[in-house]
């Protein structure tokens, strides 16, 4: 038991295993992706019902949410990745945290504009300064940190402990972020997903948000993994696997 | 089916420039993420070919 784990444990250490699994994980998560994304828009834009108090503008939420969450999720993931990394110097946690950095920063600029975009009709303003609002802008330049100390630094592994130890520390602005409408006044509403309670809205409104959701995590981890190869390729160029690579695919 | 007509759909009971720039800028982002790593992946094969051939012709 303790040994199968401890070789599982170490696949994760090898560049070339992962990359390979990746290949075969990545077919998956564009499938789900590529069914429930058309799904859950069509769905959600042409068939869901209109909001009896918002209208039509509520349709912004299929991806609004989804962004959200995903922004905050893969904050967490780059946090995790930055504690493998650092503890057990696992290459592919670093190439994971540097690659699921600017994935994140777009979808959080996604969930920001969105907002934006829903709260004028709705609220009456594009922004105000409210905890929940304010929070998801920090993470957004919290994004634009990682990336920033990324690039700023050459040498790969002082970059990728940079990187690993700022997610670790504003990790902790993602429970300011979840719990800012609980605590604090805000003008926007308690959370959509929560686990011990009925949805709020009728099914047909919920069920395609939460297609809308998975096929959000499915697409995140496909063009996290498309990011993750190259990188990978990149820092293994002068291996041989990744020269054999190189060789068969420019000769294909 | 929520809407009676085409005009409808693009108008969306007032709302339609909320939804619709709200739609638009998601497939843009959605687009970039695809796009942009799949351009990353041909610039990094080709700079990496041509210098596994520059290797084998310095031998």
């Amino acid at each position: 038991m303790w040994s199968s784990f401890k070789r599982w444990f170490h696949q994760w250490g090898s560049p070339k295993w992962f990359y390979e699994r990746s290949l075969v994980w990545s077919r998956w998560l564009g499938l789900i992706a590529l069914l429930c994304i058309p799904t859950s828009i069509i769905w959600g834009l042409f068939f869901a019902p209109a909001d009896y108090q918002q209208g039509n503008s509520f349709r912004i939420i299929y991806l609004h949410v989804p962004a959200a969450v995903l922004a905050q999720s893969c904050y967490v993931l780059m946090a995790i990745a930055g504690l493998v990394g650092l503890v057990w110097k696992m290459k592919v946690a670093d190439v994971v945290l540097k690659s699921a950095a600017p994935i994140g920063a777009s979808f959080c600029f996604l969930a920001l504009f969105t907002g934006a975009v829903w709260g004028k009709p709705t609220w009456g303003t594009w922004w105000v300064w409210d905890a929940r609002l304010t929070s998801m802008l920090i993470l957004l330049f919290l994004y634009f940190g990682v990336i920033a100390l990324e690039s700023a630094i050459q040498d790969t592994i002082t970059a990728a402990k940079a990187a690993a130890i700022l997610c670790l520390v504003s990790v902790v602005n993602i429970p300011i972020i979840k719990y800012s409408v609980d605590v604090w006044n805000t003008l926007h509403q308690p959370a959509t997903f929560k686990l011990t309670e009925k949805p709020a809205m009728p099914m047909e409104m919920w069920l395609p948000l939460l297609i809308m959701t998975i096929g959000i995590y499915a697409f995140f981890g496909y063009v996290l993994f498309l990011r993750s190869r190259n990188e990978i390729i990149e820092r293994e160029r002068r291996t041989l696997w990744v020269r054999e690579l190189v060789e068969r695919e420019s000769v294909a | 089916m929520s809407f009676a007509s085409f005009s409808d759909i693009i108008h969306m009971g007032g709302h339609g420039f909320y939804v619709w720039l709200a739609y638009g800028v998601g497939f843009a982002i959605l687009g970039y993420n695809l796009v942009a790593p799949k351009m990353k992946r041909n610039a990094l094969k080709k700079r990496l070919s041509q210098q596994l051939k520059r290797e084998k012709l310095a031998k």
